[in-house]
């Protein structure tokens, strides 16, 4: 350091000396600008009461419209849920959820009656809600291979390590590999209009449109490019253990099969918290006259497959129509409505001090 | 017994015996007599290139911080408790440690460089086979060759000097390389060994060099030369050329090398850069204990919530991954390895990052303070320096502040004021002024002219009243402060003594002119000719003449000057020789010639010459008092004009100039508190002890009766002296027999032979010599006083300082009348204090009178009336030390807490140190000491924060100290401004990080309870590190270096706020808890309300953790917003910019990454969640309502610290006043 330090000063070629007559060649004088003088112009807010009664106002002012909107909005929304879960001896679904297993090869089916008090005008969106299904389970979240999911030859024939114990199936590469993809939920909903007349008529539910765009066209993909021939395509792996039938066999349209297949991808989507939903199916409005599903009976028809017993938890169909809020939800409405009157209360309770205590303030420094 | 003495010495290991190389030159290396000694080469580098990583990662490691990051990551790779992607865990490790690695490689390349260049630097070494010096590199030098130093060269190793081109045998050396400090110093050829005038032969060198090993001591060294004949010379730190120091003034050297490279004294004491720990730091490593605590607690909850979840499931869930054999673990065991995986998930609770924002932080407040143009001093060119880069903030809290006197509250420019000879006082009336401008000082007076000496009294007073008008705005130290206006009384009564014995040397003897032959004699003054120092050479002569162009002509015109003069009248030419040449002249010796012009007459001839030799002398005095007295002489004709280590020459006022032979010097120390020099009169041929010094050391060494009424009347002129406030120095005079020399000289050299013990051997003759004076009684008293100018504003910053809360002490070494008269001058004493003054010489005194004080001033402190008046404490040092001892300390503590000023006087260095440590650990305060000489290097190092002020004393006190500024007005602006700032801000920007940390953490730590305390993170990894790296912190940083909560002028106008700072000041206890639960609160909002709004819905974990992320953003900047007091230009754009680049680096990565992180997938979230109006909702209101009981409760505090503290009300008002300003 030291020798650095009297070489440098060897280098300027000058000794600055100080006192009489010694004229410094260099001058070591700071720059004197803004920056490094600390003096840049500046702006000051001062926290007076002033300045912050408006802000309360203004706040109050605008979170209770909109607060007022979000909850008109919200209830505007209509929704129906239906737990089929059959925990209750009464259910219709009471014998299906008793005799679970993931494997077993004769389906049971059970319907449940239910009556729509209410026409749903709009188009209708179909969710199948779990409970108490963690999801979000750090390990869980893990147990997939996105490479295989996006279509990687190679990926598919040797799953990521992140999928064990789900990987490899008597020694063949599991497709979809990973435990998401293995619990994959699959109940199937049907439903059922009854006429006042009696007469039972299935209400068509769309199947597409469901997944996320980006998903469906850019994440996931099916292994080989476009060949439709998806059997060929998937030789040599096999399906995930829970699975009763392998990946190219989750539907007949060749747009909606393999890893593309859209309940498969709403699936792969991991839910934040233990008790969710996930969207099924469409029901898209025909006629503008027509209400999409008109008031009166209906009936759910599941074939009930997918066991919550282990968990302790609910299986649920909803039905809800949808505006640019997304699903029903009151929450935020109130919140808004909260939070805009406390702020308006906290307002006029400042004002108050400030007007009591303001006066003597400002006489004081006047005094002063 | 001497020389059992001096056996034992070298029986030790702790000598060398060198030898000269030039015998073995060309041997192999194994017959070389010196080759265990290094060579000259050094290498100051840490690394090489080969061994660079490895050995960097070992000094990294050695940071607690940093283990505990690399024992994070390691534990991010056990399988069963990783939290992220093992590789993913190491990038905050390996970026910190390569940006540390690089910055160390980087200065170590800088260290490289300069080593190889200054061991590339060129010098010349003796080379028998040429018989010559022949040109080699510093690399080359090795212990036992011989080097040539050549004027204006820098030393390359530690050399024995054994010739020099000055036929006295003398060499000037500037050690600013090593010291600081510009004066020259001589240096003298070891005695004896050199055939003096001659070209010097290597050769012929035979002696063995016997010397201590090396060692850091730079104003010692021991050693001597045992020459063939066994006759050893002693040799001490006087011919001894420092590696690294410029050789000045002589045109050649030659040096014997003893120390070579790393041993050369330079080296050695070349340390590290000072490492202190602020109050602040200290502070915060509790806290950080805190928030381990917290950590794990919270990993705690995190392994009981796991275990227990697990427990209450009925069965295994689908969604329970097994390992990869498929097994689950137990409950229990689960749980236990969860909290191995929430320390990772909320490592970010231990602020690492912290650390190095600090850094960072301090770094800019440093580059700040040096940048004030405030702290500058135009006069001496020197900026603020800060020499400790990490105690800005403690400059903040300062509650004591210990001050010298001499040079820190005065200027340390010592002007000659008033003397006293064998009982006469000259009062010396005109040299009170201040000094005058240049322009008016030599303005041609008709009565100039006048022979009878009249004129300079005449002229004076013309110049006095100018000066008076002009005074006030005169910079303080212009080159004319140093001259003196004689007193006319003393000048006639020189004349008088002078002619009266003009022709007779036992005039001589005369009481008047062996005084001033005293002031000019009894130093240690360097003279040197000014134009040979100020200029670099690269010819190895250094002339005087032909050089500069300016310097020719300035040349020239004193020529003409000096001819016009002996014509008549030397009036026209000093003006014109200072306008023409004002850089290169310094001195004219106007006094000196006016003398001669009107007093010698037939002297004339020696005139122009001697006026043409010494146009421009220059003092190099190491302490400013010698140089006042210097000039003093010099003002009544006697001029120092060389001194050489055996002979003074001296110009009287007729223009003789007598050589003096000096026999012996004996130089000050502490311990006599005098110097005396002991010369051989040339006309006379007397031995003559002139010694010089404090007047209590010097009064009590004179004894004879018929002098009583001399030194009674001298005693009562320096007692009035002292209550002028000026510093008093006693001349005596001794003669000596010769036989007396004898015998004295014989004991003087067997102590100077001596190694061990020497220099207390040394003190012990001395002491012998001059007590031997008061026997002899053959002396005179002659006082002098000099004054010392309080320094610009000293007052003034006192006043502010005291009204900041902080108390001042003074620590002199004066006499108590002195420091008294200074106190009351720079207001540290007020006119109605009660001033206790202790003065004891007896510790039962003391004790009674102690306890006696102490209790009417505790009955003070309780006078509810308000009237009591305020105490100052005065003592001395013999009571301090009484009072320091440790059954009165604690007493001694009490009463000075109680006092609103101490002055302490003739303390020594140590008791310096000794009064800071007792304040410091009894009171537990935060003390400053500030000081200016090597006499406050203690207390500067005891002290919390040292300040040295680069004065006139040298650069000691700089290079002990932690900050250095160069007047003490400066401190006023440092401590309350910056010192205010700095603590203000990195307290803010600390407790700040704390809250941020928690907030950003317990999100996180919320979402445990919803995914069954699995350690998921709802938030991409790289989105987490990203949070913390680049989008939250920068603006903290730019808060700790550019926030301002109250502006420089109301913080210089109302030192009341610095009390802020004082005590704990803003970083509190409840400060910190404060934070902490705002912290918590922010992060439920920012967790919950998300959560109830996206309950029970289709969302999945990422697209969940996007608004959370985006809001606890908002919340973060928002919340800072809120605490940044001053806005800027900067401010906006960093903050706007942290935003800006968390949109853009977050949407560029949910674009481009499809599956590049696996298993984490962000891909498109932040898109989609852009376009759904709910996003934004979510946002505005969970960051309204994080803010809410932070913005009003800021309002509230402020409004409420208008009303009811007074200081506030300043505050307020402070504010207003700001408002006008911006």
């Amino acid at each position: 350091m030291m020798a650095s330090s009297y070489n440098a000063k060897d280098e300027d070629g000058h000794i600055t000396v100080s006192g009489p007559g010694g004229g410094t060649l260099k001058n070591k004088k700071p720059d004197n600008t803004a920056f490094k003088q600390q003096r840049l112009p500046a702006w000051q807010p001062i926290l007076t009461a002033g300045t912050v009664l408006p802000a309360f106002f203004i706040i109050g002012l605008i979170f209770i419209p909109i607060g007022i909107g979000l909850y008109v909005t919200s209830n505007n929304i209509k929704e129906l849920e239906i737990d089929y879960t059959g925990v209750d001896m009464s259910s219709p679904c009471f014998n299906c959820s008793q005799n679970f297993s993931w494997n077993s090869t004769r389906p049971c089916t059970c319907t449940i009656p239910f009556y729509l008090e209410q026409a749903f005008e709009s188009n209708v969106f179909m969710y199948y809600g779990l409970s108490n299904f963690y999801q979000n389970h750090r390990r869980y979240v893990k147990s997939r291979d996105d490479s295989q999911l996006n279509g990687d030859i190679e990926a598919l024939l040797n799953p990521s390590k992140e999928c064990e114990p789900y990987a490899r199936n008597e020694n063949k590469p599991i497709a979809p590999c990973g435990a998401i993809a293995n619990s994959m939920f699959n109940d199937t909903l049907e439903l059922f209009y009854i006429d006042p007349n009696g007469t039972k008529i299935q209400i068509p539910l769309m199947k597409k449109g469901i997944a996320w765009w980006t998903d469906k066209h850019v994440k996931f993909r099916n292994p080989g490019g476009n060949n439709p021939n998806l059997t060929a395509v998937f030789q040599g792996t096999t399906k995930p253990v829970n699975w009763r039938k392998p990946v190219y066999e989750l539907d007949t349209d060749s747009e909606n099969n393999g890893f593309i297949n859209e309940d498969f991808i709403v699936w792969m989507r991991t839910a934040a918290l233990p008790t969710f939903r996930k969207l099924y199916r469409i029901i898209q409005k025909k006629n503008s006259m027509i209400p999409t599903l008109p008031r009166g009976n209906y009936t759910l028809e599941v074939v009930y497959n997918y066991p919550v017993g282990s968990f302790e938890g609910r299986k649920r169909m909803i039905l809800s129509t949808i505006s640019w809020m997304g699903g029903k939800n009151p929450f935020l409405g109130i919140a808004y409505i909260t939070v805009g009157s406390i702020c308006f209360f906290l307002g006029v309770v400042l004002l108050i001090i400030h007007h009591k205590y303001g006066n003597r303030n400002n006489s004081a420094d006047i005094t002063n | 017994s001497k020389r059992h003495h001096q056996r034992r010495w070298e029986g030790k290991r702790d000598i060398r015996k060198l030898v000269s190389n030039l015998p073995y030159e060309g041997l192999e290396k194994m017959k070389q007599p010196n080759r265990h000694f290094p060579g000259n080469a050094i290498k100051t580098t840490k690394y090489t290139l080969l061994f660079f990583i490895p050995m960097n990662l070992f000094e990294q490691f050695h940071r607690l911080a940093n283990i505990y990051f690399l024992g994070l990551a390691i534990l991010n790779f056990v399988p069963v408790v990783n939290a992220f992607q093992p590789e993913v865990a190491l990038i905050p490790i390996c970026v910190i440690l390569a940006l540390t690695a690089l910055k160390d490689g980087w200065e170590d390349f800088r260290r490289y460089q300069s080593d190889r260049k200054l061991n590339n630097t060129p010098c010349f070494i003796y080379c028998r086979k040429e018989q010559q010096f022949v040109e080699r590199r510093w690399k080359d030098v090795r212990v036992g060759d011989f080097v040539k130093v050549i004027c204006n060269e820098i030393i390359p190793a530690d050399l024995l000097l054994l010739h020099t081109s000055d036929p006295n045998g003398v060499c000037h050396i500037e050690t600013a390389n090593l010291d600081g400090e510009t004066n020259l110093k001589q240096r003298r050829v070891v005695p004896g060994l050199s055939t003096s005038t001659s070209e010097f032969e290597p050769e012929s060198f035979n002696g063995v060099v016997v010397c201590e090993r090396p060692n850091n001591n730079l104003n010692h060294f021991k050693c001597y030369v045992e020459k063939p004949d066994n006759v050893k010379v002693g040799i001490g730190i006087e011919s001894l050329l420092l590696r690294g120091c410029t050789v000045r003034n002589t045109d050649h050297t030659v040096g014997f090398v003893v120390y070579a490279g790393h041993e050369t004294k330079s080296m050695l004491n070349n340390n590290g850069p000072r490492y202190k720990r602020s109050k602040l730091e200290r502070k915060l490593n509790t806290d950080v204990i805190f928030c381990i605590i917290l950590l794990f607690a919270m990993c705690l909850v995190g392994a009981l919530g796991h275990f227990s979840w697990l427990q209450e499931l009925p069965s295994v869930p689908p969604y329970l991954v097994p390992d990869s054999h498929g097994h689950l673990d137990s409950p229990a065991l689960s749980g236990f390895y969860m909290f191995f995986t929430m320390i990772i998930l909320l490592q970010v609770l231990i602020p690492i990052s912290l650390y190095v924002s600090i850094e960072l932080v301090k770094i800019g407040q440093v580059f700040f303070i040096t940048n004030d143009i405030d702290l500058y001093d135009e006069e001496s060119d020197t900026p603020m320096q800060c020499r400790a880069l990490n105690i800005t903030e403690d400059l903040g809290q300062i509650q004591y502040i210990f001050s010298d006197k001499t040079g820190t509250l005065t200027e340390n420019k010592m002007v000659f004021r008033r003397c006293t000879v064998m009982g006469t006082e000259y009062p010396h009336c005109e040299n009170g002024k201040r000094p005058w401008p240049p322009q008016s000082r030599w303005t041609p007076d008709t009565e100039d002219a006048d022979p009878a000496g009249t004129p300079h009294y005449h002229g004076s007073r013309h110049r006095g009243k100018v000066a008076e008008s002009a005074q006030r705005d005169v910079a303080f130290s212009s080159p004319l402060e140093t001259e003196v206006v004689p007193d006319r009384k003393l000048l006639q009564q020189i004349r008088r003594t002078e002619s009266s014995s003009s022709s007779s040397s036992s005039g001589k003897t005369d009481p008047y002119l062996d005084f001033f032959l005293a002031l000019a004699i009894c130093n240690t003054v360097v003279v040197s000719t000014a134009t040979v120092r100020r200029q670099r050479v690269s010819a190895p002569i250094c002339p005087l003449e032909t050089s500069n162009p300016f310097e020719t002509f300035s040349h020239l015109v004193r020529k003409v000057g000096s001819f016009r003069q002996t014509i008549s009248s030397w009036r026209p030419m000093s003006n014109r020789s200072r306008t023409s040449s004002n850089c290169s002249v310094l001195e004219e010796d106007h006094f000196n010639s006016l003398a001669k012009t009107g007093n010698c007459g037939g002297r004339k001839s020696t005139g122009p010459q001697t006026q043409d030799t010494s146009p421009s002398l220059r003092y190099e005095a190491e302490s400013p008092d010698e140089a006042a007295l210097v000039h003093a002489a010099k003002a009544y004709g006697f001029t120092l004009l060389a001194r050489t280590p055996g002979s003074v020459t001296v110009r009287l006022p007729c223009g003789e100039e007598l050589v003096f032979e000096v026999l012996d010097t004996l130089a000050f120390d502490s311990h006599r508190k005098r110097m005396s020099v002991l010369v051989r009169h040339p006309v006379t041929s007397e031995l003559v002890l002139y010694t010089k010094g404090a007047d209590y050391a010097i009064m009590e060494l004179l004894g004879t009766p018929y002098q009583k009424r001399i030194a009674a009347d001298t005693q009562r002129h320096l007692d009035c002296y002292a209550k002028e406030g000026l510093r008093t120095l006693c001349f005596t005079k001794k003669v000596l027999s010769e036989r007396a020399y004898k015998d004295w000289s014989v004991s003087r050299q067997g102590a100077l032979a001596a190694i061990d013990n020497r220099e207390k051997l040394i003190m012990d003759t001395a002491g012998l010599l001059e007590t031997n004076l008061t026997l002899l009684g053959n002396t005179r008293v002659r006082a002098t006083g000099i004054e010392d100018r309080l320094q610009e504003s000293v007052p003034d910053t006192i006043v502010a300082l005291r009204e900041a809360g902080i108390q001042v002490w003074v620590l002199t070494g004066d006499k108590p009348e002195t420091a008294v008269n200074i106190g009351y001058a720079c207001r540290l004493l007020d006119e109605g204090d009660l001033v206790i003054n202790m003065n004891y010489v007896l510790q039962l005194m003391c004790v009674s009178i102690l306890d006696c004080t102490l209790e009417e001033v505790r009955r003070y402190g309780n006078d509810p009336t308000g009237l009591a008046p305020t105490i100052s404490l005065v003592i001395d040092g013999r009571t301090l030390a009484m009072a320091l001892e440790s059954d009165l300390v604690d007493r001694f503590v009490d009463l000075a807490r109680r006092c609103r000023s101490v002055l302490c006087c003739r303390v020594t260095p140590l008791q310096k140190s000794a009064v800071v440590k007792v304040i410091r650990e009894k009171l537990k305060v935060m003390t400053l000491a500030v000081g200016d000489g090597a006499n406050d290097v203690n207390m500067i190092q005891a002290a919390d924060v040292g300040i040295g002020i680069s004065g006139q004393e040298g650069m000691q006190a700089v290079m002990a100290s932690d900050f250095a500024i160069s007047r003490f007005k400066h401190l006023k602006k440092l401590l309350l401004v910056h010192g205010h700032w700095c603590y203000t801000r990195l307290a803010n920007m600390i407790i700040y990080f704390f809250y941020k940390n928690v907030a950003y953490v317990n999100l996180l730590f919320w979402y445990q309870f919803f995914c069954g305390f699995s350690g998921t993170a709802m938030i991409d990894y790289w989105l987490m590190i990203f949070f913390n790296l680049f989008f939250t912190s920068a603006p903290p940083i730019m808060f700790g270096i550019m926030d301002k909560d109250v502006s420089a002028e109301t913080l210089l106008g109302l030192p009341e706020l610095y009390r802020t700072g004082q005590g704990t000041g803003e970083y509190k206890f409840s400060t910190f808890w404060t934070a902490m639960l705002d912290a918590f609160y922010q992060s439920l909002v920012c967790f919950f309300i998300p959560y109830w709004v996206y309950e029970d819905s289709d969302i999945d974990v990422f697209t969940f953790g996007t608004p959370l992320n985006t809001v606890s953003l908002f919340t973060i900047l928002l919340h800072l917003s809120i605490e940044i007091k001053t806005w800027t230009v900067v401010h906006w754009v960093i903050m706007l910019g942290s935003v800006a680049v968390y949109f853009i680096v977050t949407l560029a990565y949910s674009a481009i990454c499809v599956t590049c992180n696996p298993p984490s997938n962000p891909y498109w979230i932040l898109q989609s969640q852009m376009a759904d109006p709910m996003f934004y909702l979510t946002c505005i209101i969970t960051t309204v309502l994080a803010l809410l009981p932070r913005y009003p409760q800021y309002s509230f505090s402020f409004a409420y610290k208008n009303k009811n503290s007074p200081p506030e009300t300043d505050f307020e008002q402070g504010t207003i006043l700001e408002k006008v300003w911006l």
